[in-house]
């Protein structure tokens, strides 16, 4: 502390006294978030850790099945597990039986190896018919399976709390009987080509809406205000439209007897009887999505393109270069910032698209969100959708970090 | 945008084919949403443009699907909206009032770690639907709020802050914080400034905020297809019922409808837009 220190009105050190009255004010915009900050935490970002929890949440088998895994502890799988394995099984399924919750393990079990539907089922028949002691010879007396090793290792591996299986399927791939990673039969290989899709759908989008954005944001930015406003109420309309009115009017636009069908037949490219399916396939899913976010890649553009002086071209070309040179070398660069932020945000909205891809894309033109959707709503396999969700959710978030390190989250400008 | 006219040849093509493709572009954006208006009216009960109709012969329109969408005994349009309605209304003030006083505490220069907590207040705006949707699931059902309007509305709100704090958060940047010093050098406490001076001004961000987060819960249905039970049924569920069947006339009725009201919004909101750059100084 220096000797002349300089007080304030009421006689604290002034250096203090403005500290504290920083730290109020730090305290007051702390106090204001919060309320918000809490509410997203409570009603969000829990709900979307529980999601993370249900992911590899095993336990229910765990519980169901008590006895039966703790005497399995000690055994090393190698040969057929001692008498006290047999008993706790017994005493489990007994227990299971009289509170007609079997069923719930059936599933699980049969997920981890086939044939245990069946084999549970007829054991849980005849538990009644057990005698005490030799519990060991008289379940492989109901059946040949529990005599088995492959049966027993495959019930000892549920026996952990938490899997990563989901994720395993969801990557098209599963552990083998001795818990090594194995790609799944080539015919069920069905998450890499969905992964794959949504990629390329998103991918070929963003490409499709920089194309078309470029030249329309470049025409809104060089024009007079008054035609530009008028302009931009094209871009704007749609942008402000319900999702649902958007992608009907697509229906009506792609469907077998639609407008466009009439079009391409009037024209001569297809004959009146085989009319091209533009509908319920990928060409849907890309047209219609593509239409659907142009308006997120020209906003940005705009905004960027805006602040490019008009000077700048003409400088170029009073240097000799022709206006494609300048254009290269002078405009474009300039634009990149706007392109960045236009792609990743078209690339972020597409990846996770749901509504547009389920009315319009068919078999053919859905992506990883309708088939979360169908193990939430149909399926319900609920941990399995909860895996795909947060494989989903790291990408997306993958995306958005890099959107907020180039962009910066607070330079989203909406309209 | 007329060419000097000594513009060579090439140029002047190379700028006319420009043009013609930007045109083109613009159509592609707004000709799909022209397409439902003349179907709406259709007197036929199909999704196509009649022979009538291409002739504009009267006879070709009619009134019919709008009756049916108001009238029709089995149409469920009332309830979904009046259950969007008051959706909507409550998420936009949650939305608003929670959004615009945690912008007020992130614009604050005092604020620490503004870009981590911006980041995880946007997030809900970036995460894919159908994981905000599956996750809020999870959790209504567990506390017991799944198909009940509060629970629809509490995830609606949290769909809606993203937006209203991106708007004031922009409306804040800019404000003249002298004008608020000068108030309570004045001797006003702090309510009183926010509610006479700082919320007078930064009304333009707030408002379209609002609008967003009302456009936001009215439109919303990957979320609501979770948590919706009969009761709880919205405009967009409905819609997206009826899409799943087959394309009725009467979805075009109700489509037009919310053609009409965007444009509705889309007028007001540019409007504000336009009112708060005024009233910020910024010239363009």
């Amino acid at each position: 502390m220096s000797q002349e220190q300089i007080l304030s009105s009421d006689g604290i050190p002034l250096e203090k006294s403005l500290k504290i009255a920083e730290r109020k004010n730090k305290i007051k915009a702390v106090l204001l978030v919060a309320p918000l900050f809490f509410f997203i935490l409570i009603v969000y970002v829990f709900p979307i850790g529980d999601m993370l929890f249900r992911s590899v949440d095993d336990r229910m088998i765990t519980k169901m099945l008590p006895k039966t895994f703790n005497a399995m502890e000690d055994w090393d799988g190698k040969d057929l597990p001692e008498e006290k394995v047999y008993k706790g099984l017994y005493d489990d399924l007994t227990h299971l039986k009289k509170n007609k919750i079997h069923g719930k393990i059936i599933a699980r079990l049969n997920y981890e190896k086939s044939g245990f539907s069946s084999l549970i089922k007829k054991t849980v028949r005849k538990l009644k018919k057990f005698e005490d002691g030799n519990y060991k010879e008289q379940f492989i007396k109901v059946h040949k399976r529990w005599g088995q090793n492959e049966y027993l290792v495959a019930l000892k591996n549920t026996s952990p709390n938490w899997s990563y299986a989901k994720y395993l399927k969801g990557m098209d791939r599963k552990f083998d009987q001795d818990r090594n990673i194995i790609q799944v039969e080539e015919d069920r290989r069905i998450h890499k080509i969905l992964w794959m899709r949504t990629l390329n759908v998103a991918f070929w989008v963003t490409i499709f809406c920089f194309v078309l954005a470029y030249p329309i944001s470049h025409l809104l930015a060089t024009l007079p205000m008054k035609y530009s406003n008028l302009l931009m109420i094209c871009v704007l309309l749609p942008f402000w439209t319900s999702l649902l009115v958007r992608t009907s009017s697509w229906m009506v636009l792609l469907q077998q007897q639609g407008p466009i069908n009439d079009l391409i037949v009037w024209i001569g490219l297809a004959t009146d009887e085989n009319r091209p399916e533009l509908m319920y396939n990928v060409i849907g899913t890309f047209v219609a999505m593509t239409q659907i976010l142009l308006p997120f890649m020209v906003l940005p553009l705009y905004s960027v393109m805006k602040t490019i002086s008009p000077s700048l071209m003409r400088a170029g070309k009073s240097l000799g270069g022709s206006p494609f040179t300048s254009f290269i070398k002078i405009y474009f660069p300039l634009t990149v910032p706007g392109i960045g932020a236009g792609s990743l945000l078209v690339f972020i909205l597409a990846i996770g698209y749901y509504i547009t891809p389920a009315l319009v894309g068919g078999a053919s033109g859905s992506l990883i969100s309708n088939t979360i959707a169908y193990h939430m709503k149909s399926s319900l396999d609920w941990a399995f959708a909860s895996a795909l969700g947060t494989m989903l959710l790291v990408g997306v978030l993958t995306i958005y970090w890099i959107y907020n390190k180039l962009v910066g989250i607070d330079n989203i400008k909406l309209g | 945008m007329a060419l000097p006219t000594h513009t060579p040849l090439n140029y002047r093509i190379w700028h006319y084919t420009y043009l013609t493709l930007c045109g083109l572009v613009f159509f592609f954006l707004i000709a799909p949403l022209f397409v439902i208006l003349p179907l709406s009216f259709n007197a036929e009960q199909y999704i196509h443009f009649s022979a009538k109709m291409l002739a504009l012969d009267p006879e070709g329109f009619s009134l019919r699907w709008y009756e049916d969408m108001i009238y029709g005994t089995k149409n469920p349009w009332g309830l979904a909206t009046k259950n969007s309605l008051i959706i909507a209304f409550f998420a936009t003030i949650g939305s608003t009032i929670l959004g615009t006083v945690a912008a007020l505490g992130l614009s604050s220069r005092h604020m620490p770690y503004k870009a981590a907590f911006m980041a995880l207040l946007i997030s809900p705006m970036i995460v894919p639907l159908i994981i905000s949707g599956t996750a809020i699931f999870f959790f209504m059902a567990k506390v017991g709020l799944a198909a009940t309007h509060t629970g629809i509305v509490l995830s609606h709100i949290i769909l809606g802050t993203p937006f209203v704090v991106i708007t004031v958060t922009a409306t804040l940047t800019g404000f003249d914080h002298s004008v608020t010093r000068a108030a309570a050098s004045l001797g006003s406490n702090p309510v009183n400034t926010f509610m006479k001076i700082t919320l007078p001004l930064i009304m333009p961000g707030v408002i379209s905020g609002a609008l967003f987060a009302f456009v936001t819960s009215f439109d919303e249905v990957v979320v609501v297809l979770f948590l919706a039970g009969l009761e709880n049924t919205t405009i967009p569920i409905q819609m997206w019922v009826g899409l799943r069947e087959q394309l009725s006339p009467t979805i075009m009725a109700v489509a037009t409808c919310l053609i009409v009201m965007s444009t509705l919004i889309l007028v007001s909101a540019e409007l504000l837009r336009r009112r708060s750059e005024r009233l910020r100084g910024i010239n363009r």
